[in-house]
């Protein structure tokens, strides 16, 4: 009988030669004449070990990591193929603290399975949340979302069961479900892990929110820089069409239900709602003003449901599980877990899904390990170029909506980036409002000009030309681009900006 | 300046079989850049004529998204990303090792059209920065000295 061997195809792994990886192992056992299965599954999200390897065994999958092609051979010698030790042998996969202390609910399958197998994920639980939902009224499965809690995981944590609900009473012949799927964020990727990864479980999130609403047409609007991603989620759509999961007759329910996937094409802006609704229509991606709200106009006009990756990712579960069961996870109103991703100048990057709660203490140093330089920390940026920088006087915070709202900083999408003492804090302040200045939509002043003006503003700051008064004039800025602005690109680009000068004056020249 | 020549039956057959999608536009002008590499400032009229829109409202689409181009680009295209996680593991050397390697800077192609270099705000990679893209596929972990080992690894497939 052939041994499984796994291999990641995710991309962070390819990125670190899983590619180069497979194909020695591939080569190696058949020079030995090993008969072996090769998986290319998804990435366990423990990027410190990537590529990682592992090999089934009566006692379950042992893991070896990182694995380069030069360590192949060595392997084999020390009879990997049955979990044999070596020095990269880092004992059952599931034993890693790293991962055995997670709590993964919505990436349940992520790492374990082959992304694009619908027998695997079947065997996995998959299309369980679907088969409740096909038993439930439209306001059944409305209510066992709002009971789970769950918030919108794109970074404004809208309560989703509500936003569901104003959708399911809309009037319209026909609604849209739409995924934002434009995870554009620096230091995100749980999006990217979830459509690579586990692509099935995103279809049967939309199937189910559908059904909850009344929509016979979804969109994942994906951004362009993830082609992975595209690729595996078109294969598991027509897996998905294929075996009668999506259609015109969804398991024999009568209910149709369409999925298709759509590009954007390198707008950050496009990942808010209204922008992205612009897009998938054919413009540019123009922020619309609120009201109407998508949930009664949103696409072409129509009824939709807009929610992220992670958020609808979730629902399967949820619907498996049942709404009470993901509430008990969590603390205070944020309920359920977050996808964490641990990222930028840390040891022991990656994927950490937990219920909400844990500190930012924790996730640095008892996951990250510390920096991966070995220098202090600094500052983290939490929840994407649009998030505060918090300093280490805050990192025991628990991961909250309300808590970090509390110290005027957000959770956002669960991006935390890791900065080690070298970093400038002015220089990322004047990067957050460049990054405004090139990203924004234009469609109304404060953002589009504002962040111009604040380049300027801080390069005088930085080159100390009248610099009291520039500090002044930046925070006035902030303040017009915080209040007035029509999105959170333009209203939340001072959050970057504030926190850094509130939290490290020095770096700005203050005393 | 002129353009140069452009495959007009590609774009047109690109343009039919997708322009009666809802919300045609941006698959249309994806078709027309997977196939050439760019979408020829000759194909906006045929586009514009198709969706019923003005000339001015496609041109107005391809220059608001940053991925569209309308010259042809290098036979390689590299994208370094300047994102904040990127940054905090020296990406800001990387760019500038990147720009002094190939001679060229951001939105440009070497003189003989290897490589076109271009910024890109995250490309999903952040727990193993600071990460580059070439032609679609991503590197991490990416120092000045594994840049140019892929670059001669790119060279070396040609």
């Amino acid at each position: 009988m052939s041994i499984k061997v796994f291999i990641p195809r995710d991309s962070s792994a390819l990125s670190l030669g899983a590619e180069k990886t497979a194909k020695a192992i591939a080569a190696e056992a058949a020079k030995r004449g090993f008969d072996i299965e090769l998986v290319r599954n998804g990435s366990r999200g423990l990027f410190y070990l990537e590529p990682l390897v592992e090999v089934e065994t009566a006692k379950g999958r042992v893991a070896y990591g990182p694995v380069q092609p030069k360590d192949v051979s060595g392997l084999f010698d020390a009879d990997f193929l049955n979990g044999g030790s070596h020095p990269l042998n880092l004992g059952l996969t599931e034993e890693i603290e790293y991962l055995k202390k997670q709590e993964r609910l919505t990436n349940a399958r992520v790492g374990i399975t082959d992304p694009v197998n619908l027998e695997d994920y079947l065997a996995h639980d998959g299309y369980k949340g679907l088969a409740n939902a096909l038993k439930l009224t439209p306001a059944e499965i409305v209510k066992q979302v709002t009971d789970s809690g769950l918030r919108g995981r794109g970074g404004a944590a809208f309560p989703t069961g509500i936003k569901w609900n104003t959708v399911l009473n809309a009037q319209g012949e026909q609604k849209y479900i739409v995924c934002n799927a434009d995870e554009g964020d620096s230091g995100t990727f749980s999006d990217r892990m979830i459509m690579e990864d586990d692509p099935f479980v995103l279809v049967e999130g939309m199937t189910i929110a559908g059904l909850a609403v009344g929509a016979t047409q979804g969109y994942i609007y994906l951004r362009v820089e993830y082609p992975h991603a595209h690729k595996n989620l078109n294969t598991a759509i027509a897996a998905a069409e294929q075996a009668g999961y999506l259609g015109a007759n969804i398991c024999g329910s009568g209910k149709a239900f369409n999925l298709e996937v759509r590009l954007g094409a390198g707008a950050y802006v496009c990942g808010e709602e209204t922008s992205l609704l612009e897009s998938l229509e054919g413009k540019r991606g123009l922020v619309r003003y609120k009201p109407p709200l998508p949930a009664i106009k949103g696409l072409f006009g129509k009824p939709t449901v807009i929610n992220n990756v992670i958020s609808l990712a979730s629902v399967p579960i949820i619907l498996d599980k049942g709404g009470e069961y993901y509430k008990n996870f969590g603390m205070g109103r944020s309920r359920g877990t977050l996808p964490i991703q641990l990222a930028g100048n840390i040891k022991r990057p990656g994927l950490i899904e937990k219920a909400f709660g844990i500190t930012l203490r924790e996730l640095l140093y008892d996951y990250g390990g510390g920096s991966a330089t070995g220098r202090p920390i600094k500052a983290v940026q939490v929840g994407g170029p649009l998030g505060s920088f918090v300093p280490e006087s805050q990192f025991d915070t628990p991961l909250d909506y309300e808590a970090f709202a509390a110290n005027w900083a957000v959770l956002g999408h669960g991006g935390v980036v890791v900065f080690d003492d070298t970093v400038n804090m002015a220089t990322m302040a004047r990067y957050a409002m460049e990054f405004c200045a090139i990203e924004s939509c234009g469609k109304c002043t404060p953002c589009r000009i504002g962040s111009t003006r604040g380049v300027e503003v801080m390069d005088k700051i930085i080159n100390n030309q009248d610099r009291a008064k520039n500090i002044a004039l930046l925070r006035d800025l902030s303040d017009v681009m915080l209040n007035s602005s029509l999105c959170a690109l333009g209203g939340m680009t001072p959050y970057p900006v504030l926190s850094a000068l509130n939290h490290f004056p020095g770096d700005f020249g203050v005393e | 300046m002129s353009q140069p020549d452009w495959d007009k039956n590609t774009v047109a057959q690109v343009i039919e079989s997708l322009k009666d999608k809802p919300g045609a536009m941006l698959p249309i002008l994806h078709g027309i850049q997977d196939a050439l590499g760019y979408i020829p400032k000759g194909s906006v009229p045929l586009i514009a004529n198709a969706l019923n829109v003005s000339r001015a409202e496609v041109h107005g689409v391809i220059t608001f998204y940053h991925y569209f181009r309308d010259t042809p680009p290098g036979k390689h295209t590299i994208h370094v990303c300047r994102a904040e996680s990127c940054q905090s593991m020296n990406g800001s050397d990387l760019e500038a090792h990147a720009k002094a390697k190939l001679g060229i800077d951001y939105h440009e192609t070497t003189a003989d059209g290897a490589f076109s270099l271009e910024p890109v705000y995250c490309l999903g990679n952040c727990g193993c920065s600071p990460a580059i893209s070439v032609d679609g596929e991503v590197h991490g972990r990416v120092s000045p000295e594994r840049f140019d080992e892929i670059l001669d690894e790119v060279r070396a497939q040609a």
